[in-house]
């Protein structure tokens, strides 16, 4: 999973083609680090047809506020730069994860 | 028999690993299956005060740390797996999970409760988007911006002040005129001058495009309607809702006696209305909700686990 951060998330996830997918978390999120495994393992699954990518907000509250994204953990979906599907607290769950992109990516 | 145990155990929260742990040291072939995060509620608090020997700065996540780690010294198995359904009446007990199937001579139930709703227009749309139960996930989120406290208890009012740290303001919205926290907590909250409390109130519907915009508020002696918006600059701000829990036993509802509320009755040994099968911590009918009772009840469900075990499987 790629790390990205205020200065390259314009590049990496709003300019970027197809899919990609943002784990947004935080130190203080409990749910997002037992949740981390998981989304590493869907990750897998999907290399070669969704970047998978992770944004930590502590630092960029402000971008994170911008994706409408005020709760963690949030995993959002993008196509071509635009957010096409999100789900957060306890719908980000690993089967839900992979429902949603499944949806979207097949 | 494929995945036997003498004990499997339904939720990694204080009465999960507590029952573990006795489990282990009695030697029973013990395996504790959780679906996310182990640690329940308690690591979604940034402090934990009041278990006894965890002071000071004791923060949920510490305490479930050490409590993983001295349950595993002793063998305890954990796995990472949601249940989805569970055969209860046997000898043997079928718990079914998206990963494996589990046999076990004894079960114990430990799945908790989940924060309750406001129940109104608007909250659940919201949750992630300026709504939400978990004060350490968000808190941050609303530095320097407004925030709404929903609740009286000692959840709502310790989380107020740990959200001071971060947000310009917090005001309580308690729907009497007292709050029922502890007197410690409420003594912090009263001398902290970024808290203001808002008496007789209820939230009756959140509104907002895509984030929270503005917040309908009642008052609950006048009636008097009051919706309150985000600041301009700000564009929007927290509501943080600590009003109480539910249960979470939806995967045995009409297997074991439950209470309206949806609670798990037992007995002081936290058996239930079946043989081998015990409850333990918030989602048992009891008077006092916290990681200090959930440990007890743990410990209980797990030696009576191992005297079943021996009058039942002892040839």
């Amino acid at each position: 999973m790629l790390a990205v951060d205020k200065d390259t998330f314009q590049v990496e996830v709003l300019e970027a083609e197809d899919f990609v997918l943002v784990d947004y978390w935080n130190d203080g999120c409990e749910p997002c680090k037992a949740l981390l495994p998981d989304i590493e393992e869907i990750a897998a699954k999907y290399e070669g047809k969704v970047k998978f990518t992770k944004l930590n907000t502590t630092g960029a509250r402000r971008l994170a506020i911008s994706q409408k994204v005020l709760g963690l953990p949030t995993i959002s979906l993008y196509k071509n730069g635009l957010k096409i599907d999100e789900v957060t607290k306890d719908d980000a769950t690993r089967a839900k994860i992979e429902a949603m992109i499944e949806k979207h990516v097949s | 028999m494929e995945n036997l145990y003498d004990v499997v155990i339904i939720g990694g929260g204080p009465g999960g690993l507590s029952a573990g742990l006795y489990a282990a040291r009695a030697r029973l072939k013990t395996l504790i299956v959780e679906k996310a995060k182990v640690g329940g509620q308690i690591v979604i608090t940034h402090e934990v005060a009041n278990y006894p020997g965890s002071i000071p700065n004791a923060t949920g996540p510490s305490l479930i740390a050490r409590m993983l780690e001295q349950m595993k010294s002793f063998g305890a198995e954990l796995t990472k797996d949601n249940i989805i359904d569970v055969d209860l009446t046997g000898k043997v007990k079928v718990i079914k999970g998206e990963q494996g199937k589990y046999h076990a001579k004894t079960v114990i139930i430990a799945t908790g409760a989940v924060p309750k709703l406001i129940g109104c227009p608007g909250e659940v749309e919201l949750i992630g988007k300026g709504v939400s139960y978990c004060a350490t996930c968000d808190a941050d989120f609303f530095t320097d911006l407004e925030v709404f406290v929903v609740g009286g208890g000692d959840s709502a009012v310790e989380e107020a002040v740990y959200l001071t740290k971060f947000a310009r303001k917090v005001t309580i919205v308690h729907r009497r005129e007292k709050l029922r926290a502890a007197k410690s907590i409420q003594e912090k909250a009263f001398k902290n001058p970024k808290i203001e409390l808002l008496w007789n109130t209820v939230v009756e519907e959140i509104r907002g495009d895509g984030v929270v915009q503005s917040v309908v508020f009642k008052n609950t002696q006048t009636g008097e309607i009051n919706e309150h918006f985000a600041d301009e600059e700000d564009g929007t701000f927290g509501i943080f809702v600590f009003v109480g829990f539910d249960p979470k036993g939806d995967l045995f509802k009409g297997k074991v006696t439950m209470d309206e509320a949806g609670y798990i009755i037992t007995n002081e040994d936290m058996k239930i209305n079946i043989p081998g099968v015990f409850a333990a911590g918030d989602i048992r009918v009891k008077s006092l909700r916290q990681v200090v009772t959930a440990a007890g009840d743990g410990a209980i469900a797990a030696i009576q686990a191992e005297r079943y075990i021996e009058h039942e499987f002892t040839e």
